[in-house]
């Protein structure tokens, strides 16, 4: 079973890469090209309107496999990004203006890509992480939806930003249903301001798209332990006719781990269906380089793979293994735990380069928002190492926490761990405690719960690259690939259940306290007034003696037929007591509901 | 009269020793429930722990501080400053104190998870704070016992005035409310459960303790101290200054200038003219405008003093705006909705964001707007406003929680003499008890089970403030009967004589 499973990745990863290639591909054109048309509607007035210095935006659907397709490559580090729509930018304005600009952007682009990225705006949905999220700058927002459904209507506007859009070059092969049926996928919007050094020309922007898909080839399983074969064609459904003529250069690159002995397209192993142009070697790893410019009608591109032997697949692992996952049950409370577990990838990396002091350690940033209905208890936050509770401070270098205020701000937490090497797990528990929310806070499917946003894992001593001996100048995507890259995983997204109350209920609730209170307020008030009234009826019965209280007491029994008339005269005058109180009462309640009633009118009239 | 005093005597020397015996039961009855407090959950209630007064809210602001932020960053502490400094300590030891001696493993599977968390969260319990909560019983207690002896001399004199016969039929009122404080269990729930209402109600039992024995400094550190705990105490300004100006609970004064009028009447009818020139002042009782312009000043002092210790203990995040903003503004504008036993949690969850000031409004004045009827009406006795001012400032707070109720409750014991013939007081009994053991069953079926909703929780909350009303209604009712009742029964007295 395992191996049928391994079977699959192979293929999947080999296409990741080759989308990325499009994507950089693509995007080189941009930048050779007139503003008019390159940056259509998105960058050039909106970055210098909101002065971006840099901003990255993700859609991604499906969670990216860490331990199957890979968490210690350029890959993974740059392009595995949380569910939903992720968020963040830096500013190059005042600090007191910097959200006033993320909150224009976040509508901007809201707009831009059909999606709901305007609910970043509040300040509850987004947090100014200081040196967790790997990126230390003081201007800088960041924000994520994870509940946000992402699709084609997100996938078209993206497209608009490149030159051809998906009529034309590599981008052609972005048929939606072969897109969307993917296991994960992932659209990234890259901004970035680069000052040319130049006079004249003063700074320009770098817009980097990429679009991350892992694909299952659709062949049929044939009942040998081969691994599926694949083409573009069988993968997308379409084949490649010839580059988008804006382009500089388009590249799809095949990136064989691990299996290789040597360099040939066509070996014992497997065997490509065209050749590559270059093939370049990096430590593990070959790259095959296809250029599509000789491509036309007549001639589509379409890349295949056959394998000949059975192989086995295997990635390199994050130094650890990051997940999280909830504790407790009921509404009330209950606590996050972020468990770290060491792969095996650990032993060989350990022993390299991460000696610190005679000692060698891990060091892990754990960067958390938590949203306000979280609340999160922070003096509980409890560290295991190898499942022995952690007390002092050796583990735990540094942490930042800023809490959430409620209905104002959202939580956030960052964390430096400093974990030996020879580490089995680590595990990070925190308390909360569940927030109660005004009606009209709830979201239409309020029990469905609410998500908490994925945290971030980085690795600060672990970079991933590429190591290629040739000059990359002219090859974009992969001169970007060998810069160093830090290691990051996103964790899971959590689903919380919050309790609600009953949506039908606000009039019942009003007018039910109201009455209490009422309640409260006219009785106690006749208790303390009644004085005055007895003093009067016993100076009356003093006075007249027998006439006013026999008139009562007969008032009073031609009223209850029935009863016998020898009920006591103190029993009857309380009985005439609560009927006036009750009837107070009533005048109370009524004039009460009655101010309300025309309060409601006016106020709606209004 | 010897046989009465020597009786007396001997009861005086009985009763404490049986009252120090069940004061010390009651306080080894705590120390019992608290080494099994880790069963009973009791400090995460939300009968128990408001966000007012909730220990881990504390324990988390006093982490807030120790991380150099202001306890009052995000919104989990709502207290006071003083007290983070005075109680934050007993947390972090007690949770260090908690993790030594607990061999905690962690084990990755949810259920063994659980149960730590379930651990830790309520079964961390030191013995500081329960030490603390001892001492805090211990000087109620003392506090109400001074109470009791005053009651009693104002009752032997008043009696004295009456020449009632039953003489003997008093009843130590001092011990039964003292003993009422410490065995209800309301307060026992809020002790165990490590809520910081018992020092709120420390604070104000002081403040009355201080006004009672004439202790104006006292008084006035009490009413401070206790306003700045939770602001709703402020309201007892107004018995304070009445116990202050016109001194302890007494039948109406009309009644006094009757009987001596009478008596004087009685005596001679030659000199009647000077006689009465004599009583007049005695009875008229004048307002020592000299006690409470002493207690002004004191309350000033302290406040100032309270001021300048908050001041110093938040100079470095926010300082006093921030403070009064985070502890009076939450409470004033109802912000936290999570459930406690009162009824705007749930009425302001509902409610329509347009009305929401209008009914913030109303609910709070509706405790001031009754201040003044009832001073009016009570002038007389300063010691049954103040009990009134609470019952209705716990039924009208804005977080409520039993530690309130058993406040009131026991200081309500201090009248048992007064409201002995009180209407519905099993009824009462019974609802109280009826609230109590069904609010942690519906909030268990909503919170826990899922399986009632919002409603069930509230509905027992209205019958819980409906019960509360009752009871409020029906003591003033009583009292006002009693005096009705002892004003029935001086012209019986004077047509005796004459």
């Amino acid at each position: 079973m395992a191996r049928t499973v391994l079977t699959w990745w192979i293929p999947l990863l080999i296409l990741q890469s080759f989308l990325l290639a499009i994507a950089f591909g693509s995007n080189e054109v941009e930048e050779e090209f007139s503003e008019s048309l390159l940056l259509k509607p998105l960058p050039d007035r909106k970055v210098q309107k909101f002065r971006v210095k840099e901003m990255e935006l993700s859609f991604t659907q499906g969670r990216w496999n860490h331990e199957h397709w890979g968490g210690f490559d350029s890959l993974s580090s740059m392009n595995a990004k949380p569910v939903g729509v992720e968020l963040w930018a830096v500013f190059d304005v005042p600090h007191s203006q910097v959200d006033t600009s993320w909150k224009n952007l976040t509508h901007a682009l809201s707009g831009l890509f059909c999606a709901s990225i305007n609910f970043l705006e509040s300040s509850t949905s987004y947090a100014a992480p200081t040196w967790g999220f790997g990126r230390s700058a003081d201007k800088l927002r960041y924000g994520s939806l994870p509940r946000e459904a992402v699709c084609t209507e997100n996938l078209t506007p993206w497209l608009k930003l490149l030159p051809c859009r998906d009529k034309d070059g590599i981008s052609a092969l972005m048929n939606r249903p072969s897109v969307y049926r993917g296991f994960y996928h992932s659209q990234r919007l890259h901004l970035s301001m680069v000052d040319s050094g130049e006079e004249g020309l003063g700074s320009g922007m770098l817009l980097e798209q990429s679009l991350t898909v892992v694909l299952q080839p659709d062949t049929v399983y044939d009942g040998k332990d081969l691994q599926p074969s694949w083409s573009l064609s069988s993968l997308f459904g379409r084949k490649v006719v010839g580059k988008c003529v804006l382009a500089k250069s388009s590249n799809v690159y095949l990136q064989m781990e691990g299996l290789a002995h040597q360099a040939l397209w066509k070996n014992e192993e497997f065997e490509l269906s065209t050749q590559p142009d270059r093939i370049l070697r990096e430590n593990s790893s070959f790259l095959y380089i296809f250029n599509i410019d000789k491509s036309s009608d007549s001639e589509p591109f379409d890349l295949g793979l056959t394998w000949k032997l059975p192989s086995k697949w295997s990635c390199q692992q994050a130094p650890l293994h990051a997940s999280r996952f909830l504790m407790g049950s009921g509404n009330e409370r209950g606590a996050i735990a972020i468990l770290l577990k060491a792969t095996e990838s650990q032993d060989k990396l350990s022993g390299r380069d991460l000696t610190n002091g005679g000692r060698c350690t891990i060091r892990a940033n754990v960067f958390q928002i938590f949203p306000w209905y979280v609340k999160v208890y922070y003096h509980t936050l409890q560290i295991f190492v190898d499942q022995q509770q952690n007390t002092s401070g050796e583990v735990l270098k540094k942490i930042n926490v800023s809490p959430s205020t409620d209905k104002m701000s959202s939580g956030m937490m960052e964390m430096m761990l400093e974990l030996p090497c020879e580490v089995k797990s680590a595990a990070i528990s925190i308390e909360y405690d569940k927030g109660f929310l005004h009606i009209d806070e709830y979201p239409p499917d309020a029990n469905q719960g609410f998500d908490i946003p994925s945290a971030l894992i980085s690795f600060p001593d672990h970079h991933a690259s590429l190591d290629f001996k040739e000059e990359l100048s002219t090859l974009p995507l992969l001169s970007k690939f060998k810069d160093k890259s830090l290691v990051r995983s996103y964790t899971e997204v959590l689903l919380v259940p919050l309790t609600t109350p009953d949506f039908s209920m606000p009039y019942n609730v009003i007018t039910i306290t109201c009455t209490v209170f009422a309640l409260y307020f006219g009785s106690l008030l006749n208790a303390l007034r009644r004085r005055i009234g007895e003093e009067e009826r016993f100076l009356k019965s003093k006075g007249k003696k027998t006439g006013g209280l026999k008139q009562l007491l007969s008032r009073f029994t031609a009223k209850i037929r029935g009863r016998p008339a020898e009920s006591p005269s103190s029993e009857s005058t309380a009985a005439a007591q609560s009927s006036v109180l009750s009837s107070k009462l009533l005048f109370k309640i009524i004039l009460v509901a009655g101010v309300a009633a025309t309060w409601q009118y006016f106020s709606t009239d209004k | 009269m010897t046989k009465d005093d020597g009786e007396m005597v001997e009861e005086q020397k009985k009763k404490p020793c049986r009252f120090w015996i069940w004061a010390l039961s009651s306080v080894l009855f705590r120390l019992i429930l608290i080494s099994y407090a880790g069963n009973l959950n009791l400090s995460s209630r939300p009968e128990v722990s408001t966000p007012l007064t909730s220990i881990r809210r504390l324990a988390e602001g006093y982490w807030l501080k120790q991380a150099s932020m202001s306890p009052y960053a995000g919104s989990m502490y709502h207290g006071s400053p003083l007290l983070l400094s005075l109680l934050g300590p007993l947390t972090v030891q007690r949770l260090v104190a908690e993790t030594s001696s607990n061999d905690l493993k962690l084990c990755f599977n949810l259920v063994e998870f659980k149960k730590e968390d379930t651990l830790d969260v309520s079964g961390s319990k030191g013995n500081q704070v329960t030490s603390f909560a001892d001492i805090l019983s211990a000087i109620l207690l003392r506090g109400i016992g001074k109470k009791l002896q005053m009651a009693y001399g104002l009752n032997a004199r008043l009696l004295g005035l009456l020449k009632s016969p039953r003489d003997k039929g008093i009843l130590p009122c001092g011990d039964i409310a003292a003993l009422v404080y410490l065995w209800n269990p309301f307060t026992i729930v809020c002790c165990v459960g490590l809520s910081t209402s018992p020092i709120e109600n420390l604070a104000v039992i002081l403040a009355l303790n201080g006004a009672v024995t004439r202790r104006v400094p006292l008084a006035a550190f009490g009413l401070v101290m206790a306003t700045h705990l939770s602001l709703y105490p402020a309201i007892l300004t107004i018995p304070v200054i009445f116990l202050l100006g016109y001194g302890l609970d007494a039948p109406p004064l009309k009644l006094f200038l009757q009987t001596r009028n009478v008596e004087s009447g009685n005596r001679s009818s030659t000199s009647s003219a000077s006689k009465q020139a004599k009583s007049k002042p005695t009875a008229q009782l004048p307002f020592l405008w000299k006690t409470v312009v002493h207690f002004v000043f004191w309350a000033l002092v302290w406040s100032l003093c309270v001021m300048v210790l908050c001041r110093l203990s938040l100079s470095k995040h926010g300082g006093l705006e921030e403070m009064f903003k985070r502890t009076y503004g939450f409470i004033l504008s109802i912000e936290d909705l999570s459930p406690n036993i009162g009824v705007f949690w749930y009425f302001f969850a509902e409610v329509f964001d347009f009305f929401r000031n209008f009914f913030l409004i109303v609910f709070h004045v509706n405790i001031l707007f009754m201040l003044l009827p009832l001073a009016i009406r009570l002038k007389h006795r300063p010691c049954f406003l103040a009990f009134i001012y609470l019952a209705i400032s716990s039924l009208l707070k804005s977080y409520p929680s039993v530690g309130d109720s058993a406040l009131y409750l026991s200081l309500w014991a201090l009248f048992v003499n007064e409201l002995a013939d009180m209407k519905f007081s099993f009824f009462l009994f019974c609802g109280y008890l009826g609230v109590s053991l069904l609010s942690p069953v519906m909030h268990n079926l909503w919170i826990w089970r899922g399986t009632g909703n919002a409603n069930f929780y509230f509905g027992n909350a209205i019958g819980y403030a409906c019960f509360q009303i009752v009871f409020v209604v029906e003591s003033v009712s009583a009292m006002l009967n009693h005096d009705r009742a002892l004003k029935k029964c001086n012209p019986n007295h004077q047509k005796v004589k004459n």
